[in-house]
């Protein structure tokens, strides 16, 4: 997808797979209606359905959803039961909000109140409450989109004499929104036709509002089925008067283009003029012409220049295991070669070693997308957000062009709207709370990424209020997820907001609040094989860093041996290979290596692993580094380079912390992947006990 | 998927194996294949039950020593042993894990009408780790609860 692919498309794409999501796990509930985790599944999917469609403009979908989606709330709080009516509504009013999100002009809104009032029905005396005030709020919120209507109308003949008052119409408009109305004289007939108490007027209204067109259709509720109305959607807000006339079907196009090419021309009136000769305009005309021929030369090329192709995602996966089976019968072939003598072969071997590593930079290569493509979305959802939100928010962001595996990438995009949401929502404050704080009254917030390591770091940082410390304290205490006064540091207390079904808002909001979002965030990270950071201060704004691996596929390793197992370590987190110093075994009864004068802690994996077979004489260190930290694993050996094909883990290890993954060696071994990240901080209690001593 | 209910009234494949001087049958709907004892990488810190990984056509799969988990005797490998590769449906993901056996005997059809439910007392392992004890001619059958045997400590 390229960088500035349309991002409505991106929404589609993402809501048709939770449409299908959602009624799967619909389908499923019906047969076994105590499913939590099904129940969620729908909820999730109708939560983020609402939460996108808003972001991308398709207010419709996002507001039906709203009500659906408090609907299953209620069923997730027990307050009712997910029954096969429930289902079989809900399941209806799936199919409307794929119709209202793929075709909105098609959709039919009798279908969709009818569905809420089924909904409404089914949610009980109870739901009826909650319903509406829901719908009210949003109504009296200045939320939703603003749109210009053109309407034109004309009542009835016998309007006035039936009772009508056209100019108390005429103020029912005006209070809709900011409106301009034109009278149309023309249908009143010569002075002696003319029936006093007959209505012969029409208007021409241009309304600008954040109702829906229904609004606009209620005032003329008691005269409709008497009366001339029309009404369009205005979407070009710079028309031409041409294009005006010819919308509203006065003067048709044809006439118009006629019309307009009599019109003397600039050139010819400045000619007639004086003020430049035929000659001169002549040369700026042939510019014109030249330029013109340009741009569209230019247009009808610009699909060649980059030419691309689409390709589905499972062949490029399967690429992917194919390269790196090649890679890893290749290291096979090189452990094999290095016995023997033949020249040719070796020769041979090394070619493809050259080939399978192009192949590999390669294939990696296709996979790999610069995260702007990502960020790029963020822009309309800050923006609309804010002002659905009345703040002022400015959204900057750096590092676009850090490249990302395009799984992580795609994987990213859920828990990152569900962060940019929270801060919006949560961690900036209205702007008369920004004054009385002495801040700028408009907030920020910043989407970075950059590369450390083998990891890619992408931070969304807020100037808002920070996390509310004694808040999450007291919900988490209420639920149960810790003791009372439970002694926590700052970074464990805010890992609890990552908690499902955790929230401190203190309201519903059509964006957050209903605890859903940071489980969603966290589990998807996990599932990445990355980790959440959260950094606050209270008053000055929150800082949370997802740390993510750069591929998931295949890696440059270094191999080592501890005892008699090898190990694989990621080459770009090691920064060198020392002998360990005899006497400085223990340097004051700790493990600490100086390192041209820096004091770096060290591990030994052999204490670590609790390995048994005797050591060998000679232990080597790997220093490694993740950020600014370093630490030195102490090795038996350090076997050398391998092209190390990353296979995960399965569940039954997800409690081994040290390793990040494994992978098959030359001779079909299995060897584990150390976790450096993970050993680095390991190392930094070390570096603490130090600065304590 | 997990292995189908016993209450099912019909008689089912399943592929008999020993474990500590047991028979133990496994549903053979869940069996991938059977594999020669290949080398096992150690993993440290991992439990001691699931401590090891194997290669399975180039795909790196745990394996399990079930014999930990009744509390045998853990002894070296031999001539017989084998990994029995099944796949599990762990908390909804589906999960290839191989079973070390001290030795695989066959694919049988097994009894409904014989299978007892398990005792509650009297036996020498945690009752939540066996569906039922099934009977051929002179020798009990355990039919282990393998999801169970990995889902529960």
């Amino acid at each position: 997808m390229a960088a500035g692919a349309d991002p409505t498309q991106a929404f589609r794409e993402e809501a048709s797979d939770l449409l299908a999501e959602l009624e799967t796990a619909l389908l499923s509930l019906e047969e076994a209606p105590d499913d939590r985790d099904l129940l969620d599944t729908a909820f999730r999917a109708l939560h983020t359905i609402k939460g996108s469609g808003a972001m991308f403009g398709f207010e419709a979908a996002a507001g039906f959803t709203h009500h659906l989606e408090n609907a299953f709330d209620m069923v997730r709080r027990g307050v009712i039961a997910p029954n096969s009516a429930l289902i079989g509504v809900a399941l209806a009013a799936r199919d409307h909000i794929r119709t209202l999100i793929e075709a909105p002009d098609q959709a039919d809104q009798a279908l969709g109140e009818r569905l809420l009032a089924q909904v409404a029905a089914l949610t009980g005396e109870d739901g009826g409450g909650p319903a509406l005030s829901s719908a009210n709020r949003e109504r009296a919120a200045p939320s939703a989109a603003m749109t210009t209507w053109r309407f034109r109308f004309r009542l009835a003949l016998d309007a006035m004499a039936m009772g009508t008052n056209p100019l108390r119409l005429l103020d029912e408009i005006r209070e809709l929104g900011e409106c301009t109305i034109s009278c149309l004289t023309e249908g009143v007939p010569p002075l002696e036709e003319i029936d006093p108490c007959g209505c012969y007027l029409a208007w021409d209204v241009v309304l600008t509002t954040d109702q829906p067109e229904t609004a606009i259709e209620d005032v003329f509720i008691f005269v409709r089925d008497s009366m001339e109305l029309t009404i369009d959607r205005v979407t070009d807000l710079d028309p031409r008067l041409g294009e005006i006339l010819s919308q509203r079907g006065d003067v048709d196009p044809a006439t118009i283009e006629d019309i307009a090419a009599r019109q003397p021309k600039l050139g010819e009136l400045l000619v007639q003029d004086g003020a430049l000769s035929e000659e001169r305009l002549h040369s700026a005309l042939a510019e014109q012409k030249h330029l013109r021929a340009e741009g569209a030369a230019a247009k009808a090329a610009s699909p060649a220049a980059t030419s691309s192709i689409r390709v589905a995602a499972e062949r490029l996966d399967d690429l992917m295991d194919q390269v790196g089976e090649l890679v890893i019968a290749q290291a096979r072939l090189k452990q094999l070669i290095a016995t023997s003598d033949d020249l040719q072969i070796k020769a041979i071997a090394e070619e493809i070693e050259r080939l399978a590593n192009g192949l590999r930079e390669t294939t990696m290569g296709i996979r790999m997308l610069p995260i702007g493509s990502l960020f790029g979305r963020f822009r309309r959802l800050v923006r609309d957000l804010s002002r659905d939100l009345e703040k002022e928010v400015h959204l900057t962001t750096d590092g676009e062009e850090t490249e990302l595996d395009k799984t992580v990438i795609e994987r990213l995009n859920d828990p990152l709207v569900h962060i940019v949401r929270n801060s919006l929502d949560h961690g900036l404050e209205p702007v008369e709370e920004r004054m009385r704080a002495g801040k700028p009254p408009q907030g920020r917030i910043h989407l970075s990424a950059r590369h450390a390591g083998t990891q890619v770091q992408i931070s969304i940082r807020d100037d808002g209020r920070g996390l509310d410390r004694s808040r999450i304290r007291a919900k988490a205490e209420e639920q149960d997820l810790i003791p009372p006064g439970a002694k926590l540091s700052d970074a464990e207390l805010f890992q609890l907001i990552f908690h499902p079904g955790f929230s401190t808002a203190k309201s519903v909001t059509s964006l957050s609040g209903r605890g859903v979002g940071m489980d969603v965030v966290k589990r998807t990270i996990d599932s990445l094989r990355g980790t959440i950071e959260v950094s606050s201060i209270p008053g000055q704004g929150t800082d949370i860093v997802l740390s993510l691996p750069l591929t998931l596929a295949i890696i440059d390793g270094l191999l080592v041996r501890v005892g008699r197992g090898r190990f694989v370590m990621p080459l770009s987190a090691v920064e060198e290979c020392v002998e360990l110093p005899n006497g400085d075994e223990r340097h004051n009864g700790r493990n600490f290596l100086n390192i041209r004068d820096e004091l770096v802690p060290f591990i030994r994996l052999r204490e670590m692993f609790g390995t048994t077979s005797p050591p060998d004489p000679y232990q080597k260190v790997v220093i490694i580094s993740a950020g600014e930290r370093r630490i030195g694993l102490v090795v038996d050996q350090v076997l050398g380079d391998h092209q190390t094909v990353i296979k995960s883990l399965s569940k039954l290890h997800t409690d081994v912390a040290s390793f990040s993954g494994a992978t098959i060696l030359g001779d079909g071994t299995v060897a584990l992947i150390l976790d450096t990240a993970h050993l680095v901080a390991s190392g930094q209690g070390l570096d603490q006990q130090r600065s304590a001593s | 998927m997990t292995a189908p209910a016993i209450a099912d009234s019909s008689d089912f494949e399943a592929l008999t194996l020993g474990l500590g001087g047991e028979i133990f049958a496994i549903d053979a709907s869940i069996v991938h294949e059977i594999l020669d004892l290949v080398s096992v990488t150690e993993v440290p810190g991992a439990r001691e039950f699931v401590g090891g990984l194997i290669n399975v056509r180039g795909k790196v799969v745990p394996v399990a020593d079930l014999r930990l988990k009744f509390g045998m005797e853990r002894t070296p490998p031999t001539l017989d042993t084998r990994v029995v590769v099944v796949e599990i449906d762990l908390e909804g993901e589906t999960t290839v894990v191989g079973l070390l056996a001290d030795k695989v005997f066959e694919v049988t059809e097994i009894g409904r009408a014989s299978i007892e439910n398990t005792p509650d007392i009297g036996m020498k392992w945690r009752a939540e780790f066996i569906k039922g004890i099934g009977k051929r001619g002179t020798d009990f059958i355990v039919i282990p609860d393998i999801v169970r045997l990995f889902t529960i400590d």
